[in-house]
């Protein structure tokens, strides 16, 4: 198993916001975290990178204890991309996504044709290439979570962390993210708000609440009505179209 | 603009700017007396030249240089530092009370006579910076941070050092000594001699050095210290490691010189706008233009008013504070 939660608890101000949770990453695909606000999805996502030490538990990469690793050692295998990302210096996109080659570079090393490949590429599979030389300031919430996305992907991890990707888009960006998430081939878990998204896109679902994992499975396994009552407080009926779910509330 | 013109431009201006320095003041020195003095001195020669314009050249003009130059350059870095840490566009030594707690540390060491010699008065000034650096973050990260906290703490830690310093200078010195207020918060390059140099030209070059070995690290806090994290920084050692750099850097140069303010903001804000923003070439432009600005405000301060010197921070200040405005108009339109 490659990247894991073993009992993790985190507090912050002596409040418990995650609580011992245990959960592994499938082997590939797309984990998705879903919860009401306050849940603990962000804070887990940030334990799963190394952002924060738990207060209990540990998380480990390939076995080892993420605290145990030096920055650059996991900067180098997962990349993190959080909610909000804004900046004061004027960069241009391309800027930002080479900002993703740091962990690969020494101190001194000059910047190479490999390095100049995986920007590239990175903006080729985010479809932002044509922005590439745009100041950061003009790009729009969509396009700038897309290079947030490049960044990432300039880092060549082989897990992928996102919170909340899909917030302050429109449906037509919402639903050009996922599927992009959905082609990239990296391990991703990304934390979402709308169920029908998560059921339509992620290979598996991950419910928190409370700060502690509900349930983690197949989204045909793990969404049903009497989940979504207790844990969104919501009345939800199911139904099953074509390949996939529909949750609809009333 | 690339950076190998802008280099080469700094340097071009550089040496222009040290000529001035060198020709200009009180005492008329033609470019001959300055071309005799350096072959006597560097090559060891023995040609003919007055032995006070010698002196003056030598001794009081060309070691000034020197050291205006060292204390510009490190002004800058730390400036361009402190920017990127605290993603602050401005934050400065000057204006976060870092050169003031400096101030009151070099003070104290004087006044009380701690120890003996420009060590002791310069690790006082390390322990004031040090302390000034603490209280602006500790208030900052308490009060929950933003641009305008940042600058309000700088404030607050400002006055309170300053105060502290007239306090210590008025009450315990005597006449002469008060005299040397002035020097504590508006700066001045009159004491300094070839020892200074010496000492500020190593301690530059290593903090240049370890700034520039961290350049990487500090594009990468453009978007935060979780960002940097993500991007394989080491944020809380590089963070104490650029403070300590920032607060010895700033140390040094007030022990030199008194408080010297806005150019760690002029500095890295007109080189970031022609070289860009990435910090590698930023923080060797801003070295190299901070040199040059600190020499031609010590010529300008020398020959505004004649037979008299001013203060150097009063002509920092005077090209600074129209620049702070500015940047805080276009940070306020940037909204």
């Amino acid at each position: 198993m490659t990247l894991r939660a073993e009992d993790v608890s985190w507090a912050a101000g002596g409040a418990p916001i995650v609580r011992g949770v245990t959960m592994r990453l499938p082997e590939q695909g797309v984990l998705g975290l879903v919860g009401p606000n306050g849940s603990g999805k962000s804070s887990l996502l940030r334990l799963l990178a190394g952002l924060r030490r738990g207060t209990g538990g540990a998380i480990y990469l390939e076995d080892r204890p993420i605290e145990s690793l030096r920055r650059k050692e996991i900067a180098r295998r997962l990349a993190h991309v959080e909610q909000q990302s804004d900046i004061d210096i004027s960069l241009t996109a391309r800027e930002v996504v080479a900002l993703g080659r740091l962990p690969l570079r020494g101190a001194w090393n000059g910047w190479s044709t490999r390095d100049e490949d995986a920007v590239a590429s990175a903006l080729q599979r985010t479809d932002m290439i044509d922005r590439a030389a745009q100041p950061w300031s003009t790009l729009s919430g969509g396009e700038r979570q897309r290079i947030l996305i490049a960044r990432a992907l300039a880092q060549e991890p082989q897990e992928l962390l996102l919170d909340e990707p899909t917030n302050h888009l429109d449906i037509r960006h919402q639903l050009d993210l996922m599927r992009l998430l959905g082609n990239l081939g990296t391990r991703i878990v990304v934390a979402l708000h709308d169920l029908n998204q998560a059921a339509a896109f992620c290979d598996e679902i991950a419910v928190m609440h409370h700060g502690q994992l509900v349930k983690q499975g197949a989204p045909e396994d793990v969404l049903d009505e009497e989940l979504i009552r207790k844990v969104f407080a919501v009345e939800a009926t199911i139904s099953h179209v074509g390949c996939g779910l529909r949750v609809a509330f009333f | 603009m690339a950076l190998g013109p802008f280099l080469l431009l700094s340097a071009v201006a550089l040496v222009l700017a040290t000529a001035g320095a060198i020709l200009l003041g009180e005492i008329a020195v033609t470019p001959r007396d300055v071309t005799r003095t350096l072959a006597n001195r560097i090559l060891g020669l023995d040609l003919e030249v007055d032995p006070i314009r010698e002196g003056i050249i030598w001794h009081y003009r060309l070691s000034r240089a020197a050291v205006a130059i060292c204390v510009g350059a490190a002004l800058a870095v730390c400036g361009t530092v402190l920017q990127a840490l605290l993603r602050n566009p401005l934050a400065e030594p000057y204006l976060l009370g870092i050169s003031a707690g400096a101030s009151t540390g070099a003070v104290t060491v004087i006044v009380l006579a701690l120890g003996a010699g420009a060590l002791s008065v310069s690790a006082g000034a390390f322990v004031g910076a040090t302390v000034a650096i603490l209280f602006v973050a500790i208030l900052v990260r308490e009060t929950g941070g933003g641009t305008e906290r940042i600058i309000l703490a700088g404030i607050a830690g400002s006055q309170l050092f300053n105060a502290v310093t007239s306090f210590i200078v008025t009450s315990s010195a005597n006449a002469e000594q008060t005299q040397g207020i002035l020097f504590w918060l508006l700066g001045s390059l009159g004491s300094i001699r070839w020892p200074d140099a010496w000492l500020s030209f190593p301690i530059m070059v290593i903090g240049l050095a370890i700034c520039l070995y961290r350049s990487r690290a500090l594009d990468a806090f453009a978007f935060g210290e979780d960002a940097a994290a993500s991007l394989g920084v080491d944020v809380a050692r590089v963070r104490l490691e650029l403070f300590a750099v920032t607060a010895f850097l700033t140390a040094t140069v007030v022990s030199m010189v008194g408080a010297v303010g806005f150019v760690g903001l002029v500095i890295p804000h007109a080189t970031r706008f022609l070289v860009g923003p990435a910090h590698g070439r930023l923080i060797l432009a801003s070295a190299l233009a901070g040199g040059v600005f600190m020499v031609a405000a010590d010529v300008l301060s020398r020959i505004v008013l004649p037979g008299q010197v001013l203060p150097i921070g009063v002509i920092t200040a005077l090209f600074g504070a129209p620049a702070f405005a500015a940047i805080l108009w276009q940070s306020r339109r940037g909204r």
